[in-house]
């Protein structure tokens, strides 16, 4: 019962919680997008200088825990480039910080899934592309990516899944996001911890189904069209 | 007569000089000297690992030559400062497993090149494509997808996607040798067309039948050399190797 009384209470805070999370999740979402396609396409490019700077961002971030590269990010790069003027708060406080280190970390799991998905699609659709006169990028834009999209869909939806729930982790750095709603209402009432993170462990899940719903809209969309 | 003349002095189509090629510790080509003439229909036989394949992605730069000169149509290839993909515009390839674009339909595997080169408006290109289409059997499947065609339907499609481009020369990759044997004679007598048509045409294969009808001219190839090359009355009736003899001896 205490759970719904929670459920009820405290709809205002975590609708507003909610929301961040679903902020940061979004906007770690597009920018991991980015940086994976450049990373990934990086990685097959056949060109050393690339596929190095590649391998060391994804070896770093791979071998690194999210919480270490959040504080690296936020207390980290504000000690070294204080000197510069430089403050967090001046560029959204711990928001931004958290926005850049999720991107950050998504991004190099998007680089592999990105450079999985390309590796996949069979040699001979590029070279056939380019015996046409097609240049490398079009033949890339116009056939491999494309294709590579089919391939990997189920991976990049299960990566946006895993990156909305690490925007939990963020919480750390004092953003009021769902985890740290949670943790606020705990310690303010001792005695209904249990009911208050079922209650943030429900919100989770609600805002997971949608996007797993919305992905697999998309994911029937898509392959309709082929 | 006169004809042969005027070839003569425009030079010929594709020169190769001294071509090597090596992957890794292996190598491949070891000293190739090729010249195709305009017009001219040149098969290449010889076991498998003789180096076929890699002579002829080496002529469109799909392989890097590691010594010797290409010459195609008067631009040598071989250079570092060439524009290959203008070059490549010239030359159609067609592939063993046909490699047509599994995300586009067959009318837009073909308009794809000359529309996105800027050689063809779209609707330019998609009339030739029809044309092409028809001419290769396959006027009905524009709107179809590469996976709902047969072997047969789908390298006959590939050979109407290099021509869109118009290209001068046409190489040919073993374009029967994953077909099932039924459907060879449909891609052959296509090629049968186009060599009667004066298509300059480079053909890798393993059809010696097709070879002796067709050929202007046949090149034996073993480990990576030329062993022999003469008219296909030459090479199947008078050929002096002794490789040459017992590989046809086998493949007859």
């Amino acid at each position: 019962m205490e759970f719904f009384q929670v459920l009820t209470n405290s709809v205002g805070t975590f609708m507003a919680a909610m929301g961040e999370t679903v902020k940061l999740a979004i906007v770690a979402l597009i920018a991991a997008s980015v940086l994976g396609v450049i990373f990934g396409l990086f990685t097959v490019s056949k060109i050393r200088i690339l596929e190095f700077i590649s391998q060391i961002y994804v070896g770093i971030i791979r071998g690194t825990p999210l919480l270490v590269q959040t504080f690296i990010v936020y207390y980290g790069l504000a000690q070294v480039l204080r000197p510069l003027g430089f403050q967090w708060k001046l560029i959204g406080g711990p928001f931004t910080a958290g926005a850049v280190a999720l991107s950050l970390n998504a991004g190099a799991y998007m680089a592999e899934i990105i450079r999985g998905g390309i590796e996949a699609v069979d040699k001979g659709q590029m070279e056939a592309a380019r015996s046409l006169g097609l240049s490398y990028s079009k033949s890339m834009r116009k056939i491999v990516l494309p294709q590579a999209f089919f391939t990997m869909l189920p991976a990049i939806i299960n990566q946006f899944i895993i990156t909305l729930k690490d925007t939990s982790l963020i919480s750390i750095i004092g953003i009021r996001e769902l985890t740290q709603n949670g943790k606020i209402l705990a310690a303010n009432s001792a005695n209904r911890v249990m009911a208050i993170w079922l209650v943030v462990a429900v919100y989770y899940l609600i805002v997971c189904t949608i996007l797993s719903q919305i992905a697999k809209i998309v994911e029937r969309k898509v392959s309709h069209g082929k | 007569m006169e004809n042969k003349e005027s070839l003569k002095s425009k030079g010929p189509m594709i020169s190769v000089k001294g071509l090597k090629k090596c992957f890794g510790e292996l190598e491949v080509l070891k000293g190739m000297d090729v010249e195709v003439k305009e017009g001219e229909v040149v098969c290449l036989i010889g076991p498998s690992g003789s180096g076929k394949s890699t002579f002829l992605r080496c002529l469109n730069k799909l392989e890097e030559a590691n010594g010797g000169e290409i010459i195609i149509d008067g631009q040598r290839i071989t250079d570092k400062k060439i524009n290959i993909n203008k070059v490549r515009e010239n030359i159609g390839m067609v592939f063993q497993h046909f490699n047509l674009f599994a995300n586009l339909t067959i009318i837009d595997n073909i308009t794809l090149a000359p529309v996105e080169l800027k050689i063809l408006t779209k609707e330019q290109a998609r009339e030739r494509a029809m044309e092409l289409l028809k001419r290769v059997g396959l006027e009905d499947k524009a709107d179809v997808y590469p996976s709902q065609l047969s072997g047969g339907q789908k390298q006959r499609c590939a050979i109407a996607r290099s021509l869109a481009m118009s290209p001068d020369i046409m190489l040919f990759d073993e374009p029967t040798s994953a077909l099932d044997p039924e459907m060879v004679g449909e891609v052959l007598d296509v090629m049968k067309s186009l060599a009667k048509e004066g298509m300059t045409m480079v053909i890798v294969t393993h059809e010696m039948g097709f070879a002796r009808e067709v050929a202007d001219r046949i090149i034996f190839m073993d480990d990576g050399y030329i062993v022999e090359e003469g008219t296909p009355d030459y090479i199947f009736n008078h050929a002096k190797e002794e490789r040459t003899i017992s590989f046809l001896n086998k493949v007859l």
